[in-house]
């Protein structure tokens, strides 16, 4: 044999779980992990751009928190994507990987642009609003349903089926707002003159509606996910189709049903983006939040209100980094860079919070 | 004695998984040409000790020696390099290769020389005995047949050192005896074998030594031809076990289930479950023997509503006072929301009887979660009844919201039978209902079903071990190739009349 060639030793470093990690633990634990991202960063910020990092790190501060008006859009776009998050956790809690937010987003607005191009100045504002909701509501659905009736009919991958009907979305919205171009020109801002379709601006912002929607939808799907029998449905299949069987559940109902409140959901979200936020529509709607959301929901491991927290911290990121380059006319992937550094440091302090690391000899005293 | 007559040798070898301790202080070894037995209750940490020797799992405390001198394995890599192969229980080979390339994929460097590596194979398979088609892929292999290609790899890498952790778990005896020969084979060619087993006859009819290991420490060796199963049940239980099953008269047998021509196809066409006919009573144990995948599973499964049987297939089901009931074609829903009392504990625990990520409350309401018209789910009597459990059958868990997969096998057994009791079946179903479970676990679980026949409960009971179904069942349905070949009487039937018809088809299939 070979043992006398190969010389083994101890391994550097062994990678342990870690039990019962107390709250003061976990937050030591994150604190330093965004001392270190920050450090790293400063490295950075100093050596590739010559700037002061405290200053840059004002300014990132700023993009959030300088002015109420930078807190409000702070909000504005993190409601938008925790409303996203709040869509696709049920559907990634039972194991069906949506990544379809993207489509059934864009349809949903579709549809509630052109409710609102086409019958605005027909129905009375409560009226209009209501066909919004339930028109984009119902493409959101049906462009959740379709693969999620194809896999429980025939076994499709849903993750390929989600990410096609994304690109059916995207040209059927590329398609429509050319032919409305008559109407609005270049699709911009819809219906400007009479303002149909428009949320009422409350507390100086048109998009309170928005927020105020998200925050019921994060309740009532913590709720419906952790206390209503549909929600245990959806834990059983996603943990074991087996079990579900062996318990009496009908997985293709469940399948079905889920992928249908999914897609809704996100269906929905297209209607605020419109009316709430954007007034229009176009490919780029959705932003890549149907994306990023799925990061969200698992990360909070379907937890809405964690859910919130990490929206927070996305789009904190995402407005600091901007703000960063515009303000000392940065490159933006500089910026993307700062940012990013952040993001990893904080993901990755959740491993040390999970586990330890050993170094080689730590138990060896004594030889 | 002289250390160097050991071909491998753990010295206070320590390890644990966060709080909980695997393994504490063990010192073993096997010497060149002997092979130890491993024994131990499940999760007395026999694997977790051999995953160190095979570079699994690193100790926290302790060494390990290859002949004399101290080494570190850090991965399985390492552990073949000293000569140390293991087969584990689940198999890890390359579905759409042949043997050969198999064997040829896991030398990792070198040339790929396929003609060369079949060559030696193939004597290598001479040298033992194995039957081994080289160019057959792995695909189209028995369980069997892939076992004895990763024993035939990890030797052609070299090793003369070798762990088999439950070997026989997926064999058949026959399979099982051939595997022996070829344990023998290599023990007579100077090679050191570790196997680990929970049976104890098999323990004696291979093994020279036996080591025993009890929560995670060495208790100590003997020598297998001094010993005999009740020594060394006394050694891994560490006190003395009554060995006989209580087995009570039954009492008024009243029929609860008729089965009629059951047959069931598997989604490929072949016929697994072939027309099999006969009654429950309630107020016995019926037991179902059989080689496993002999229909047993589809057996169960079809009564319970979950396979699609054939045409002609009828199952019915006699409550007390009452018309009999049609089962076939109904869901198990339609089962349960038909008022039927049928109980079933799966062979697959967490894969269908229990959900792994919750809890014990969360698993009691997996079967009544439904009942009422409200939208919420109500989680006290769920709650409470997880808190009986726990207390009744000693369960041991951290708490009632721990995920049932970190506990033990015992402890997940009885959550799962615990839940099942708790619904006050007419009819219960067990398949495997002690596999892998500790011998105490094990009487626990016998003594449970015997409290339901005396019950009057008609308790289905679908078992591997030959000799706890003839102490235990009162009848026997034995399966053979999905045919029910014979009826027997548990009180007066050998071990020999159910192996015999276990392998072979008697003519007059109806007794």
């Amino acid at each position: 044999m070979s043992q006398s060639t190969t010389a083994v030793r101890e391994p550097l470093l062994r990678i342990a779980k870690r039990e019962g990690t107390t709250l003061p633990q976990k937050i030591l634990v994150r604190a330093v992990a965004i001392l270190l991202a920050l450090v790293v960063d400063a490295l950075f910020i100093f050596f590739v751009t010559g700037l002061n990092p405290l200053a840059v790190y004002g300014v990132m501060w700023g993009g959030t928190f300088a002015n109420m008006t930078r807190f409000s859009w702070m909000l504005r776009d993190l409601s938008i994507l925790l409303c996203v998050g709040i869509a696709l956790a049920p559907a990634f809690k039972m194991r069906f990987w949506n990544c379809g937010g993207e489509g059934q987003i864009l349809i949903g607005g579709l549809i509630a642009a052109l409710v609102m191009v086409y019958q605005g100045n027909n129905l009375p504002a409560p009226a209009l609003f209501a066909a919004m909701a339930i028109g984009s509501m119902a493409a959101g659905a049906l462009w959740g349903f379709v693969p999620a009736w194809f896999k429980s009919r025939w076994g499709t991958n849903e993750t390929l089926f989600t990410l096609m009907m994304n690109y059916v979305a995207t040209s059927i919205v590329a398609c429509m707002t050319n032919i409305m171009r008559g109407q609005a020109s270049s699709l911009g801002t819809l219906n400007k003159a009479t303002k149909a379709g428009w949320f009422p601006v409350i507390m100086g912002q048109r998009y309170t509606i928005n927020i105020i929607v998200v925050i019921v939808l994060t309740f009532a799907m913590y709720a419906y996910l952790k206390f209503s029998k549909q929600g245990y449905e959806i834990s059983v299949v996603g943990e074991s189709e087996n079990t579900a069987r062996y318990a009496g559940i009908n997985v293709r109902r469940v399948t079905v049903r889920t992928m249908l409140i999914s897609g809704a959901i996100c269906g929905l979200c297209g209607f605020l983006i419109v009316a709430g936020k954007d007034q229009t529509i176009a490919t780029t709607s959705a932003g890549g939040r149907g994306f990023t959301a799925i990061i969200v929901a698992w990360l909070a491991k379907f937890n809405t209100f964690y859910m919130a927290l990490i929206s927070f911290l996305l789009v904190f990121l995402e407005r600091g980094a901007s703000e960063i380059a515009s303000a000392y006319s940065l490159n933006e992937y500089a910026a993307d860079i700062i940012t990013g550094v952040i993001l990893f440091f904080i993901l990755g302090s959740e491993f040390f919070i999970n586990y330890r690391l050993i170094l080689r000899g730590a138990h060896k005293e004594g030889k | 004695m002289a250390q160097t007559e050991y071909a491998v040798r753990l010295q206070h070898v320590t390890k644990t998984f966060g709080p909980v301790v695997a393994n504490k202080d063990v010192s073993l070894g096997v010497r060149r040409g002997e092979i130890l037995a491993l024994l131990g209750e499940n999760g007395s940490g026999k694997t977790t000790l051999m995953n160190m020797i095979a570079g699994i799992y690193y100790p926290d405390e302790g060494e390990i020696y290859v002949g004399d001198k101290v080494v570190t394995i850090r991965s399985p890599r390492d552990a073949l390099d000293l000569g140390i192969g293991m087969i584990h229980q689940h198999f890890k080979l390359v579905d759409v290769f042949t043997a050969a390339e198999n064997i040829a994929l896991s030398m990792g460097s070198g040339k790929y020389d396929l003609k060369k590596v079949q060559d030696k194979a193939r004597a290598i398979c001479e040298k033992y005995q194995f039957a081994l088609d080289l160019n057959q892929k792995v695909y189209e292999m028995s369980v069997s047949q892939k076992q004895t290609l990763e024993i035939v790899k990890v030797l052609y890498r070299g090793a003369d050192i070798l762990i088999l952790d439950e070997p026989t778990a997926v064999l058949t005896p026959q399979e099982t005896e051939r595997l022996f020969t070829v344990i023998r084979n290599m023990k007579a060619d100077g090679k050191a074998v570790i196997i680990i087993t929970h049976k104890l006859h098999e323990v004696l009819s291979i093994s020279d030594r036996v080591a025993i290991l009890r929560k995670g420490e060495y208790v100590g060796d003997i020598t297998t031809k001094d010993a005999d199963e009740s020594t060394l049940t006394a050694m891994m239980v560490g006190e003395k076990v009554e060995l006989n099953i209580d087995r009570p008269e039954p009492v008024n047998p009243v029929k609860r289930l008729d089965i009629q021509h059951l047959t069931v196809r598997s989604p490929e066409g072949i016929t697994v479950l072939d027309d099999a006919s006969f009654d429950v009573y309630g107020g016995e144990i019926l037991g179902i023997a059989g080689i496993s995948g002999n229909g047993q599973k589809e057996l169960l499964e079809a009564i319970a509503g979950l396979q699609p049987t054939q045409r002609g297939a009828s199952v019915e089901y006699y409550a007390p006072d009452a018309a009999p009931v049609q089962l076939i074609g109904k869901s198990p829903k339609a089962i349960r929301e038909a008022g039927i009392h049928l109980s079933f504990v799966p062979e697959d625990r967490l894969g269908m009887g229990l959900v792994g990520s919750m809890g014990m409350t969360d698993n009691m309401m997996l079967k009544s979660y439904g009942k009422g018209h409200s939208p919420i789910v109500d989680r006290k009597a769920p709650h409470d009844l997880a808190e009986t459990i726990k207390k009744e059958l000693n369960v041991v868990t951290p708490d009632l919201n721990t995920p049932v997969s970190r506990l033990s096998g015992g402890n997940v057994q009885k959550v799962l039978v615990g839940r099942e009791l708790a619904a006050d079946p007419i009819v219960l179903m067990t398949a495997y209902a002690v596999r892998g479970l500790d011998i105490n676990t094990s009487y626990t679980i016998y003594h449970l079903l015997n409290e339901q026949k005396k019950k009057g409960v008609a308790v289905i009971y679908v078992g591997e071990d030959l000799d706890v179904l003839l102490e235990l069942c009162d009848r026997i349905v034995v399966l053979c190739g999905g045919k029910v070949n014979g009826i027997l009487d548990g009180r007066k039937t050998t071990k020999e009349e159910v192996g015999n018809r276990m392998t072979n088809l008697v003519k007059e299939a109806k007794a």
